[in-house]
């Protein structure tokens, strides 16, 4: 695979030294000489010196062949943000990940059409609520591999889904309600089971839908 | 009939002339700026709306009014700030006119090319010397 890495920090420093070692053709761009010196010293004639944003640069580092990835890992979001769109669009790159620094950007990067990101601080946030119990939502096992959690949830007297049949509360897509234990029985859902105050209910939820599934069945606090 | 409604990203000397400019065109014109120093290159005198802030954040956009803009002039010292935040304003906000500063003539070319209206100083500059230094050769071979 031929990839090339734009920004030669921690992030593409190191992405660029475990691709080598896992037998790929790597170009990497860095503009700061200080970096630039330090990261020739290792890595030699595969970095290259110049402002990855600058069309010239790019085509130097071979975005013409084209790259089967490009890796836009500089600090700054909008110069991410070009490099990306410069090798997809321009290049017909099949593939560009950029990195986010402010989680802020985000959305400018899925406007523009830039739509494999890595943000450190949105990563990191998330394993943090993941660990914090939300009210009401215990974790009971969770299915890494596939993105989803089986979780209980306790309805109370002033649930919002109290006296709803299930097929009419507003799920989040992504969740299903799998079982009912009440009066010391178990019971299989069904479109028209009835929430009543202190049923347990099991739910199969994808990670990014269960505070949404807690809302809807617990109400917004 | 209201006045036409004019955001300019980016208050430098270029961005502070344009900005004079339409104010004294009569437009409705709001000037946006990292630094506050900034104001004083509008003058003494400029008593339309100045908004501190990122032209890549959102919330400082809609305060200077992006959302019922007619048109934004991108003119902040960056030219990838610049055509991000130009591709913002278009998709995002559906300004009919959009006009952004781009330095780099090859990347005003390419983002030209998608649909962008780049303007290029440098561009603009390569071709004002070529041209003016043909005209004196010509001058010269013509009078001797």
């Amino acid at each position: 695979m031929y990839v090339i890495v734009a920004g030669g920090g921690k992030v593409g420093a190191n992405v660029t030294r475990s691709l080598l070692e896992m037998g790929h053709e790597v170009t990497l761009i860095e503009q700061r000489p200080d970096r630039f010196a330090r990261l020739e010293e290792e890595f030699g004639p595969v970095v290259i010196r110049g402002d990855a944003t600058e069309i010239s640069v790019l085509e130097r580092a071979g975005i013409a062949r084209p790259p089967d990835l490009v890796l836009a890992a500089t600090g700054d979001d909008e110069d991410n943000l070009v490099i990306s769109q410069i090798g997809k669009e321009g290049y017909g790159v099949a593939k560009a990940i950029a990195r986010v620094n402010n989680p802020r950007n985000q959305q400018h990067f899925d406007l523009l059409g830039i739509t494999q990101t890595v943000c450190a601080t949105t990563s990191i946030l998330g394993l943090v609520e993941h660990e914090i119990p939300e009210h009401g939502l215990v974790r009971l096992l969770e299915l890494q591999r596939e993105g989803l959690e089986i979780v209980e949830v306790q309805i109370e007297s002033n649930s919002p889904a109290v006296g709803t049949r299930v097929a009419g509360l507003s799920l989040p897509a992504g969740s299903r309600l799998i079982s009912v234990f009440r009066h010391g029985r178990t019971e299989l859902v069904e479109p028209a089971t009835v929430m009543r105050p202190g049923d347990q209910v099991l739910a199969v939820v994808s990670n990014d839908a269960a505070s949404d599934l807690r809302k809807a069945l617990l109400g917004a606090k | 009939m209201r006045a036409v409604k004019a955001v300019v990203i980016g208050c430098g000397r270029t961005g502070a002339a344009v900005a004079k400019g339409l104010a004294a065109d009569g437009w409705d014109v709001t000037a946006l700026d990292e630094s506050e120093d900034a104001l004083a290159r509008l003058g003494p005198n400029w008593s339309a709306g100045f908004v501190v802030g990122h032209g890549m954040d959102v919330t400082v956009l809609e305060r200077a009014g992006m959302a019922d803009a007619d048109a934004a002039v991108v003119s902040t010292g960056g030219d990838n700030t610049n055509v991000v935040i130009g591709q913002v304003l278009q998709k995002r906000y559906e300004i009919a006119t959009v006009v952004v500063r781009v330095l780099d003539p090859a990347r005003a070319k390419f983002y030209a090319e998608r649909g962008l209206n780049t303007i290029c100083p440098t561009q603009t500059a390569i071709s004002a010397l070529i041209e003016s230094v043909r005209a004196t050769a010509l001058e010269r071979s013509g009078s001797s």
